[in-house]
C-alpha cells in the first residue's frame, strides 16, 4: 500500500510539473504592458556582480512606471527567470519569454551573459528576436547586415584596445611617444581575453609601440611568474584583462614585483570596486577604463535616490552599492532599453512593441547629446546611433578612472575610439561568418 | 548462457513482457513522432530536447557504471568530443551527411574512450574515477587551447553548421526534435540489444564479481576497454546533439565537471542498471530545476524573502528532494516506477 502511494505521490509530482510548466502565471494580466524578461544570476559564482546590477535595472523601470507613469504610457511589466550564469538555464529562459507573457509582448531580450549571447544567435534568427547585450555582445555582430537581431551595444574590446592606446599616447604626450613603448597585455586565458591580441598587433604596427602578450590561466591565482616577466621585459604600461579573482591578485602581485599601479589599466571587467577593493593599499592609484562610470553625482542618480532609494522601494539591500560601477552598468542598460521602445513608439504609436517593432526601434536608436541632458545622463552615458550596419553604436566611447583607496575618481572626459581603423577587419569577419553559415546578408535600406 | 543470466545475483536482467512489451514500443515511438504536433516551441526546445539528450548521455554512462561497474566523472569530456569532432567533420568534409558524420563523432569519442579506459585493467572504484578526472580536465583545455578545434574562432565557441540532412533543414525547433529523438531511438535499441547480448552478460559478470569472471574465461580486459569504448561512443552522440541539437552554440565550458556531475546523478536517480530510468533521472534533473523556478511565478512565495533569497532556495529544495529520494528510493526512480506499475497491476487482477 506504501508502494502505492508512493507511486501514486510520484505520479501526482509528476501531473503539477506538467500543469505548472504549461500554466501561464495565475498572476497578474500582462494585457497593454511591455515585457522586459530580465534574465538573473542571484546564485551561482557571479552573483555578487549581478545583484548591485540586477537592482540598477529594477530601480529605473521601477521608476519609469511609478514617476513617470512608463514610457509614453506604457507600463513595464518585469519578470524575473534565473539562469544561474548557466547557458542551459538562460535558453529555458529565453523559450519561456521569446514570445511575450500572460499578455505582455516582448520587444528585446537581453541575456546578461555573453556565452548566451552567442548561444542564441542562431535561435533569435530563426525566432527573429533581437538580442541585446550592452557592452558584452559579439563584435562581429557590429554588422547589422549578417546580424539583423543581435545588439551588442556600446562597446567592445576592440575599441577597448583603441582606447587604451590612446590614454597611453595621452600620458606620453602624442602619438609619435608612442614609438618604443612596452605595453604588455596581461589577459585572462579564455576567449574574452584573447580577443584583443588581433586589434594590439595593429595598433603596434601602426603607433610602432612592442606589444607583449601574456596569458594567466583560469582563474588566476597564482601570477608571480607573468609579472616577474613584466618585470623582465620592463614594460612601461601594463593593460589588464582580468576576470574574477585574477584582478585583485594582478594588482597585489604587482606591488610585489614593484610595478606600479598607476601604471596598469584594467579592463571593464577589471574595474568595478570589487576588483580593486580585495588588493588593499596596493591597488591606490590602479587605473580602469570605464563604460559605466561609477558615482552619484549625475541627475538620474539623484532622481533615483530621491524617488526610489530613499523611498524604501529599491531592490537594493545594501545601500552602499548605490552609484557603483554595476549599478550604474544596471541604469545605463535599462536606459537603452527604455530609450528603444520610445523610438518605437514614435513610429508605431504608444503600444507595447513586438519584436520585428523592436528590432526596428533598435536599428534606428539614436540617443544624441540633447537626449542625454533630458535623461540627466550627462557624463554617464555617451552618445549611441545604431543603423542596418552598425549595430554597436557610431562612436564608441569609454573614461578611464582611478583608484583612490575608497572609490574611483573620473580622470578623463570620454575618449572615443576611431571605428573606422578596424571597420573593414569586423566587415571581413562577419562576411566569413555569413558564408560558413550561409546568411545572405542584408541590404541597408534606412 | 541462459545460466549466467538466471545467476547473476545482484541485479537480474529485466526483459519486456513480449505482448505488451511490443505494443508498448510501437505506441512509444508513435507518440515520440507525433510530440511535435502537440507540444510548443517552448516544450520542445527547453524541456523535452535537453531531458532526451541528458537521457541518452545517462544511458552511456549507465552501460560503463551500471552494467559494467566501473566509475567514471569524466562523462562530460567525451560530449564534448563527440561535439568537437561533429562540428570539425561538417565543416572539413562538407561532403559526409550528418548521420555518418554523427558516428563518426561517436567512434572518435570512443577512441578517446579506450584510451582513457586503461587505467580500469589496474585501479577500481574510487580511484578509477578519479583517474576519469584526468579525461574532464584534459579535453576541456585542450579544446580551450587549441583554437585549431573551433575553427580559429575568437570567442573558442562551435557554432552548428548547417544542419541538414537530405535538404531537409533541422534548425527549428521540430526539426532538431527529430533529429534528436531518431538518434535517440536508435541508440535505445543498440543499448538494449548490447546489454542482452553475450557482451551484456559478460560485463554483468565482470560488474558482480571480475575475479569469478575471468575464471569462467571472459576476457576481462577486453570487456572493460569496450565498456569504455560503447559509453563514450553513446556519450560523444550526445555530446553533439547537446551541442548542436540542444545549444545551437557551445565551447568547452558547456562539458564541464558540473556536467558530468550531473549525468553521475541522473544514473543514480534514475537508477543503476537501467535503460529507461536514465530518462526518468534526466527529467528530474534538467526539471527540477525549472519547475521550483516557474513554481514562484504561479505561487506568491515573497513571504519567504526576496528575489534573491528565493533563488538559493531553490538550490536548498533540490538537494533536499535528492537526499529524500536517494534515502526512499535507493534504486532510483525507475524501480520505484516498476514496483509501482507491478503493485497496480496485482491490484486489479485480485480485484477483478
Amino acid at each position: 500500500m506504501s508502494l502505492l502511494t508512493k507511486t501514486m505521490s510520484l505520479a501526482a509530482a509528476a501531473a503539477m510539473a506538467v500543469t505548472l510548466l504549461s500554466s501561464a502565471s495565475f498572476a497578474e494580466d500582462g494585457t497593454g504592458q511591455q515585457l522586459y524578461p530580465l534574465f538573473t544570476y542571484r546564485t551561482g559564482p557571479y552573483a555578487p556582480s549581478f545583484i548591485p546590477f540586477g537592482a540598477g535595472n529594477i530601480d529605473y523601470l521601477r521608476y519609469i512606471n511609478e514617476v513617470e507613469g512608463g514610457v509614453d504610457g506604457v507600463k513595464i511589466l518585469v519578470q524575473e527567470c534565473e539562469t544561474a550564469y548557466t547557458i542551459e538555464r538562460g535558453i529555458e529562459c529565453y523559450e519561456r519569454y521569446k514570445n511575450g507573457y500572460n499578455g505582455a509582448l516582448t520587444a528585446s531580450i537581453y541575456p546578461h551573459s555573453s556565452g548566451l549571447d552567442v548561444a542564441l544567435t542562431d535561435k533569435a534568427r530563426i525566432d527573429k528576436i533581437p538580442i541585446v547585450s550592452p557592452g558584452g555582445g559579439q563584435n562581429i555582430a557590429t554588422d547589422g547586415r549578417v546580424f539583423p537581431y543581435q545588439y551588442p551595444l556600446v562597446f567592445d574590446y576592440w575599441s577597448e584596445a583603441q582606447i587604451i592606446v590612446d590614454y597611453i599616447a595621452q600620458q606620453a604626450g602624442g602619438y609619435d611617444k608612442l614609438k618604443g613603448l612596452k605595453i604588455a597585455t596581461l589577459y585572462h586565458d579564455s576567449g574574452y581575453g584573447r580577443d584583443t591580441i588581433e586589434p594590439l598587433g595593429i595598433l603596434s604596427k601602426k603607433y610602432g609601440f612592442e606589444d607583449i602578450q601574456i596569458p594567466v590561466p583560469h582563474p588566476g591565482e597564482q601570477q608571480q611568474t607573468q609579472w616577474q616577466q613584466i618585470r623582465r621585459a620592463n614594460a612601461d604600461w601594463v593593460f589588464l584583462r582580468g576576470w574574477g579573482v585574477m584582478t585583485p591578485v594582478a594588482i597585489k602581485t604587482a606591488a610585489r614585483v614593484g610595478f606600479p599601479a598607476n601604471r596598469i589599466i584594467g579592463d571593464i571587467w577589471s574595474g568595478s570596486e570589487d576588483d580593486a577593493r580585495p588588493a588593499g593599499a596596493a591597488a591606490n592609484g590602479y587605473l580602469a577604463v570605464s563604460v559605466f562610470p561609477p558615482g552619484t553625482n549625475y541627475g538620474i542618480l539623484k532622481t533615483l535616490k530621491a524617488d526610489i532609494l530613499d523611498k524604501g522601494k529599491s531592490d537594493l539591500k545594501d545601500n552602499s552599492k548605490f552609484g557603483t560601477v554595476y549599478y550604474n552598468y544596471g541604469v545605463i542598460e535599462a536606459i537603452t532599453f527604455v530609450e528603444a521602445l520610445r523610438t518605437g513608439h514614435k513610429k508605431f504609436g504608444n503600444r507595447p512593441l513586438t519584436a520585428a517593432e523592436g528590432q526596428w526601434a533598435l536599428e534606428n536608436l539614436d540617443i544624441d547629446q540633447k537626449r542625454i541632458a533630458e535623461l540627466g545622463a550627462e557624463g554617464l552615458i555617451s552618445p549611441l546611433k545604431t543603423s542596418i550596419d552598425n549595430h554597436k553604436g557610431e562612436t564608441i566611447a569609454a573614461k578611464i578612472i582611478q583608484w583612490n583607496g575608497q572609490s574611483w575618481d573620473t580622470r578623463t572626459d570620454w575618449i572615443k575610439a576611431d571605428a573606422s581603423l578596424f571597420a573593414d577587419v569586423i566587415k571581413a569577419k562577419a562576411a566569413a561568418y555569413a558564408k560558413e553559415k550561409g546568411i545572405e546578408p542584408r541590404v541597408a535600406t534606412n | 548462457m541462459t545460466t549466467l543470466q538466471e545467476s547473476a545475483p545482484t541485479k537480474p536482467l529485466r526483459r519486456p513482457a513480449l505482448g505488451v512489451g511490443t505494443i508498448a514500443i510501437v505506441a512509444g515511438l508513435v507518440a515520440a513522432f507525433a510530440v511535435p504536433a502537440l507540444a510548443d516551441d517552448y516544450w520542445l526546445s527547453s524541456i523535452i530536447i535537453p531531458t532526451v539528450i541528458m537521457g541518452l548521455a545517462g544511458i552511456g554512462l549507465n552501460l560503463l557504471m551500471g552494467y559494467t561497474g566501473l566509475v567514471s566523472i569524466g562523462s562530460a569530456a567525451f560530449m564534448s568530443i563527440g561535439a568537437f569532432s561533429t562540428y570539425n567533420l561538417l565543416l572539413r568534409a562538407p561532403f559526409l551527411p550528418l548521420p555518418v558524420v554523427l558516428i563518426l563523432a561517436g567512434l572518435i569519442a570512443a577512441a578517446a574512450g579506450v584510451i582513457f579506459g586503461l587505467p580500469s585493467l589496474r585501479i577500481k572504484g574510487f580511484y578509477l574515477g578519479a583517474s576519469t578526472l584526468g579525461a574532464q580536465f584534459f579535453f576541456e583545455w585542450l579544446f580551450t587551447n587549441f583554437s585549431w578545434f573551433s575553427n580559429d574562432s575568437q570567442s573558442l565557441t562551435i557554432s552548428a553548421p548547417r544542419l541538414q540532412i537530405l535538404d531537409y533543414d533541422l534548425q527549428s525547433a521540430t526539426g532538431r526534435y527529430y533529429l534528436v529523438i531518431a538518434t535517440t531511438v536508435l541508440l535505445i535499441a543498440l543499448a538494449f540489444a548490447i546489454v542482452k547480448s553475450r557482451v551484456g552478460r559478460e560485463w554483468m559478470a565482470i560488474r558482480d564479481m571480475d575475479v569469478a569472471a575471468s575464471v569462467i574465461g571472459i576476457r576481462v580486459a577486453r570487456r572493460k576497454l569496450l565498456s569504455f569504448g560503447i559509453s563514450s561512443f553513446f556519450l560523444g552522440i550526445a555530446g553533439a546533439l547537446w551541442a548542436f541539437g540542444y545549444l545551437g552554440t557551445s565551447d568547452a565550458h558547456a562539458f564541464n565537471l558540473d556536467k558530468s556531475f550531473q549525468i553521475l546523478f541522473i544514473v543514480i536517480i534514475g537508477g543503476v542498471a537501467t535503460i529507461f530510468g536514465n530518462f526518468l533521472g534526466a527529467a528530474f534533473i534538467v526539471l527540477t530545476p525549472i519547475l521550483l523556478d516557474r513554481l514562484s511565478l504561479v505561487i506568491d512565495l515573497s513571504f519567504l524573502g526576496d528575489q534573491g533569497a528565493l533563488a538559493n532556495l531553490q538550490h536548498i529544495i533540490f538537494g533536499t528532494i535528492i537526499i529524500v529520494l536517494l534515502i526512499k528510493e535507493p534504486d532510483g526512480l525507475s524501480s520505484l516506477g516498476r514496483r509501482g506499475v507491478e503493485a497496480l497491476r496485482s491490484r486489479t487482477r485480485s480485484s477483478g
